[in-house]
Order: C-alpha cells, then sequence, then structure tokens
C-alpha cells in the first residue's frame, strides 16, 4: 500500500509539472462537445441555391416564396441559361438549381401540370437527399394551395392533377451513396493523420530518445534532417491514397471521373502545408505523448469543420469562419470535385491558391523554429 | 609551437538559464593530444560547458575556438573536427552495431571508399568485430557505451568531446574504456572527457575541476595535490567515531575530516601535528585512538577541500 501511494504520488507530480499536456487533457474533451454539439446536426439549412426563371411571373415567383419558406434554400444566384445553372453547380458554389419552365404560369392558369426541374449536387449525398425531399414537399404543398384557390374562386373545373410537379435530378451520384463523400474524407483523413502525427513524432521522438543530440553535433543541415524525415511518410501517404482509391472503386463503386495526375499533384501539394504543421508541433512538443495530444485540437476541427462530415453551408457562422482556416476543408472540396464531379483544375483554382498559401505559411513557420540547437 | 591553433581555447565562457548561471565565466585551453579532465559534481555545470563547445547551445558570453576556428561564428565549420558523445546513451536501438556506425559514418561525410576499412578499424578496436548484426537494443551497457564511442570517432575528429562515457558502466568496462582512451590519445586525438569519478581524473594529464559553475582549479594531478594539500592523509581507527570526524573538524590544522568506511578520514593542511599530538589530543576529547595510519592523498581529497573552500566562500 505504501509503495503504491508512493507510486500515485510519483504520476500525479509528472503530470502536474507538464501544463502543456495538461491542458490539452482538459481542452479535449471541451473541444470535443462544442464541435459535436454545433456541427453534428443534420438540420439542413441556407443551402446555396440558383435560379433559372424563365416565367418570372407572380405565379412563379410564389412558388419559389415556398420553396424559400422552408429554411432550405438560399437563392444566392439568378441566372439566364440552363448552361449557367450547371456552371454554378459544378464550380460548387450552387449545390441546388431550380429551373422553372417558360410556360409555368401558363400551365398554372390552364390547370395543367407545371413542370419545375430541381437539380441537386450528389457528390454532397447528406445535403442532396434533404434537399430532394424538402423539394418535393414543398413543391406538393404549393401544388395544393393553388388548387384550393382554384377551385374556391373558379368551382371544379378541368384536370384535378396537382398544378406543380417538382421533378428531382441528382447529379454526379444519381443514388445518393454516402460513399461518394466517404471515401474522399477518409483519404483526407489518412493523409492527415500519417503526414502530420507521424512526421511530428519522428522529430520528437529523437529529442525524447536523446538522439538529436547526436544529430545536431554532426554536420548535418536542418533542411536535410527536415526533409529526410519527411519523405517516407509522402511515400506512406501516396501509397495510402491509391490504396484506398483502389477500395473506394472495387467496393464501394466510387467513380475516379476526373484527372488522376491532376489529383496526385494536388495530394502532393495538400501534404506540404500538413507536413508543415507536423513540424511545427514538433518544434514545441518535448515529448511523443505531447506530440500527439497537441495535433488533436486540430485534427477534431479538421475532420468535423471541413465538410467530411458535416455540410459546411449547415454550421454557425463562426464555424463556417474557422473552416476557412483548415487546410482540409480546401482538400475536400478538391477531392470531391476530382473524384465525384471529374472536373478540371480551371474550377478549384481559389482551392489550389489556399493550400499554396498554408504551405508556404506553415513551412515557412516551421523553418524558422526549427534550429539545429537545443536551447 | 605556437603557429598551430590548440585543440581548444575557451574564454570566459558563461551560461545562464534565466536568473541561474550554469556556466560562470570559465577561462582554459587544451593543448594537442592531451586528455583533458573536466571534473565536478553533478550540476557543476560540466555538461552545460561541453553542449556549447559543441554547438548544442548558445552561451550568453564568452569565446571559444576549436583548432582556430570560432565554435559560436561557424558552429558548421566545427562539426567535421570534433567527435562527441552524449552523456545519455543516444544510438538507435532498433538499428544493428554495423548500421549505426554506417548512420554516422554516412552523416559524417565519411567516403564510401573508405567507409569499409574504417568501420572495421573500429569494430576491432571497440572489440565488437562478434557483434556487429547484433541488435543495439540487446547490447549491455558496456557494449553500448564502445558502440556510441565508436560512432563518435568514425570520422577520426581531432578533438573528442566525452560527456560521463563511464557513468553507469560496471569497473571491469570503465577500465577497458580508458584503454581505448589512451589508445586514440597515443594516436594524437586530443581528448576531452568529463567525469564524476575521482579515480579517473588520475588517469588524464590535465585536470579542471569545477564546482558551482566556477572553474576552481586546473593543473596536473600531481601539481594539484602539491598545490592544495599542503599535509599528509590519514585514516584513523578510533572510538566513537562520528564524535572523533565531528571533533576533527573543528580541530585547527585539520582541512578536511571524512567517514571512510570504518575509518575517520584526515587531509592535514601543515605538519603541526604528529600521529602521537593527535592521539593525545583526542584522547583529552574522551575519544580512543586504536590506530593512525598514513595514505596516499589521491585527487579526490583535494576536490572535498576545493569543494568545502568552495562552499565556504560562497557563504561568506
Amino acid at each position: 500500500m505504501r509503495r503504491f501511494r508512493a507510486l500515485i504520488k510519483k504520476e500525479m507530480i509528472h503530470m502536474l509539472r507538464d501544463p502543456r499536456t495538461l491542458i490539452f487533457i482538459f481542452m479535449m474533451p471541451i473541444m470535443q462537445l462544442l464541435l459535436l454539439g454545433y456541427a453534428n446536426n443534420t438540420e439542413i439549412k441556407n443551402v446555396p441555391t440558383v435560379v433559372f426563371n424563365q416565367d418570372n411571373s407572380k405565379a412563379s415567383r410564389a412558388l419559389l416564396d415556398s420553396f424559400q419558406a422552408t429554411d432550405y434554400f438560399s437563392f444566392d444566384y439568378a441566372v439566364y441559361s440552363q448552361a449557367e445553372v450547371y456552371r454554378l453547380i459544378d464550380a460548387g458554389r450552387a449545390k441546388v438549381g431550380i429551373i422553372i419552365p417558360p410556360d409555368y404560369n401558363q400551365n398554372v392558369a390552364t390547370r395543367k401540370t407545371a413542370d419545375v426541374l430541381v437539380l441537386l449536387d450528389g457528390a454532397d449525398p447528406t445535403i442532396a437527399s434533404a434537399v430532394m425531399s424538402a423539394a418535393a414537399l414543398a413543391g406538393q404543398a404549393h401544388g395544393a394551395s393553388v388548387r384550393s384557390q382554384q377551385l374556391a374562386l373558379q368551382g371544379p373545373t378541368g384536370s384535378a392533377a396537382s398544378p406543380v410537379d417538382v421533378r428531382t435530378n441528382v447529379l454526379y451520384n444519381p443514388d445518393l451513396l454516402g460513399s461518394y463523400n466517404l471515401v474522399p474524407g477518409l483519404i483526407a483523413m489518412i493523409l492527415f493523420q500519417t503526414a502530420t502525427s507521424l512526421t511530428a513524432l519522428a522529430i520528437v521522438k529523437e529529442r525524447e530518445r536523446g538522439t538529436i543530440e547526436q544529430l545536431i553535433v554532426t554536420p548535418i543541415r536542418s533542411w536535410e534532417l527536415i526533409v529526410a524525415k519527411i519523405i517516407p511518410y509522402i511515400l506512406v501517404s501516396f501509397a495510402n491514397t491509391v490504396l484506398i482509391m483502389a477500395v473506394g472503386t472495387f467496393l464501394f463503386g466510387v467513380p475516379l471521373r476526373g484527372s488522376l495526375v491532376l489529383l496526385f499533384g494536388l495530394v502532393g501539394l495538400y501534404l506540404l502545408p500538413t507536413l508543415g504543421l507536423g513540424l511545427l508541433i514538433s518544434t514545441a512538443a518535448k515529448t511523443q505523448q505531447q506530440a500527439q495530444l497537441m495535433t488533436m485540437p486540430i485534427m477534431l476541427p479538421s475532420m468535423m469543420l471541413s465538410g467530411v462530415f458535416f455540410p459546411i453551408s449547415s454550421l454557425p457562422l463562426f464555424l463556417q469562419f474557422v473552416s476557412n482556416l483548415l487546410p482540409l476543408t480546401y482538400f475536400i472540396y478538391i477531392l470531391r470535385s476530382i473524384l465525384v464531379k471529374g472536373v478540371g483544375i480551371e474550377l478549384i483554382i481559389p482551392q489550389i491558391v489556399a493550400l499554396t498559401v498554408f504551405a508556404i505559411v506553415l513551412l515557412g513557420l516551421a523553418a524558422m523554429r526549427f534550429q539545429k540547437t537545443l536551447d | 609551437m605556437n603557429s598551430q591553433p590548440l585543440p581548444l581555447e575557451v574564454n570566459g565562457l558563461t551560461k545562464k538559464f534565466g536568473d541561474f548561471t550554469a556556466v560562470d565565466h570559465v577561462t582554459f585551453s587544451v593543448q594537442p593530444g592531451e586528455v583533458f579532465g573536466y571534473l565536478g559534481p553533478n550540476g557543476s555545470g560540466k555538461t552545460t560547458s561541453i553542449r556549447m563547445l559543441c554547438g548544442l547551445l548558445t552561451p550568453t558570453e564568452g569565446t571559444a575556438s576549436i583548432l582556430g576556428v570560432d565554435v559560436f561564428k561557424n558552429p558548421e565549420q566545427i562539426k567535421p573536427l570534433i567527435g562527441y558523445m552524449s552523456q545519455k546513451f543516444s544510438l538507435y536501438d532498433d538499428l544493428t552495431v554495423l548500421e549505426n556506425l554506417q548512420f554516422y559514418a554516412g552523416v559524417y561525410g565519411v567516403p564510401e571508399s573508405e567507409e569499409k576499412k574504417r568501420i572495421d578499424e573500429i569494430l576491432h578496436l571497440a572489440g565488437l568485430e562478434e557483434r556487429t548484426s547484433s541488435p543495439t537494443l540487446e547490447l549491455s551497457g558496456g557494449w553500448r557505451q564502445r558502440l556510441a564511442l565508436g560512432c563518435a570517432i568514425v570520422h577520426s575528429p581531432k578533438l573528442l568531446f566525452l560527456d560521463e562515457p563511464t557513468s553507469g558502466v560496471d569497473p571491469v568496462a570503465r577500465r577497458v574504456f580508458w584503454d581505448l582512451i589512451y589508445e586514440m590519445a597515443s594516436k594524437g586525438t586530443t581528448i576531452f572527457i568529463t567525469t564524476h569519478y575521482m579515480d579517473e581524473a588520475e588517469h588524464c594529464n590535465r585536470v579542471a575541476f569545477m564546482y558551482r559553475s566556477k572553474l576552481m582549479a586546473l593543473d596536473t594531478p600531481a601539481s594539484l595535490k602539491s598545490t592544495y594539500l599542503h599535509g599528509a592523509a590519514w585514516d584513523l581507527a578510533a572510538n566513537p567515531l562520528l564524535e572523533t570526524v565531528d571533533e576533527l573538524t573543528k580541530t585547527d590544522g585539520v582541512a578536511q575530516a571524512s567517514l571512510h568506511g570504518d575509518r575517520a578520514h584526515v587531509i592535514l593542511d601543515s605538519t603541526q601535528w604528529s600521529p602521537d599530538q593527535l592521539t593525545k589530543y583526542l584522547a583529552g576529547k574522551g575519544i580512543t585512538v586504536n590506530s593512525i595510519e598514513t595514505v596516499q592523498s589521491t585527487l579526490e581529497d583535494v576536490f572535498t577541500l576545493l569543494a568545502h573552500r568552495g562552499k565556504i566562500g560562497e557563504a561568506a
């Protein structure tokens, strides 16, 4: 008993004398709680929507009002051609397209059925399935109210069919398979883990073992040490990407629509800020355990807020802002665009620029902080 | 003679960590081919000094040059010139003996054509020939230490820093290790070694004694003894023993008294006492002295004395 007490005391002292680790131990559950509380929200709201209203009558505006009343849609774009609708969805700026035919008003007035087309971005199946049912319901409800008004004013004449028929068309992922979402997410997650955590650990391990001292007294240059540490993990990361894509394609039927060369090039680009982050952590952490804990506060928001699991558009505004500060957000977007939508480089240039900026900043900071001394 | 730059010249070397001064204005130089002992108790600033000299830590003040190259201005230029074996065992456990040597040969840029020959030499020197493919993890203390030394000298450095290389190693392995050090010194390598084993200090050509961050003394072991020890060293068999030590500590002409096993060890400051006089004096204090034996004074006596004076100096 006496020995046991002494041991407990010693362990408590270890813990209390390591405030950095302690902070993370307490921050983690709080962060998890906050993030899951805000983000684990299957309620879809304000999905960016493009409208192509060829009719532009009072009747068609009433239909759009009833769509808007559901809170699912945010009418961000009004365009004048079908091509523009597709372009905005391809570019990911809109997730929903509503196309109202030119004869909408006439069809409603003459008690025929007016067709409204709703296009959905299936690359994000969570949004697409929610919006699909919302659009259908809004259309039915609006149709019923139009019909009852007509009945009250004019009496029962003509067809009894609903005046509005909302047809939905899911783009890229017609069956709304979750794996379309999961595979890009998984690639990003594994790259993050291997690149950030392992790089951080590899250098901290040298420090912990005391071998870093022996390395510093050799004529090795800092950059040689860093690059040598990183290269194995880059190779592992590329191998992982191939593996996940193979499993995703053969097991889950996830399409590989875009250019693989472009994809791998951008995987390489994404690895730079991620490795930079790992190096930065390794300059701050004294032990492997610390390093591991320090990756968590970056890992968690990356998983929760980058759109891997939960649509960014449904997040509260300040979390949307945080989301923009995560390299993973841009990478997920790139992966989905290339893998599922098959878009080319011209539509993902802002994301490429963002990743490049992250790479320069993080690698720069890491190089500044990583010096060949012990103090 | 003077045209050749010295292996190591240190001037006013100081390192502060916040309010604590770990190394306080230390100045000395090391001659070519000598085994230079840097001694002192734990926490006296030995490791901090050595880390600064190897370019691992930035000094707060002072200069140092190795073979004429400024350590703090051109830290990368000194690296090929020096070898360093840190206090903590720092080889890669998951690599074999040979892999460790090959790794260090690689990072020190030993030409590939010479690598095999050089590694064979080291394996032979360290007696590791039979163990080339053993994982380092499985080596016992003495072997690991010789491997660490091998890794530190794979590039044939001119100046070798050894930071407490023999701590935690059994006496036989320590003996073997010192033979290795002499062999290297005889081939012209200058050796800078820290230790807190006083018997090892006797093996050095010259010894610097660090106490509480300051350099207290620097000379050959023989000169240190003649400079600081003015009287003989005696071992007393007396009863009661603890009171004997207490009483002697207060006695004039006694520099230092301490307990050595079942004897009281006395370092005399002068020749004022003869054994008979001391026996009589102690009898007056109620102490029975059974025998007094003259023993050879050691460096340990010098350092106990210096440490004692250092303590008094600080209290004053």
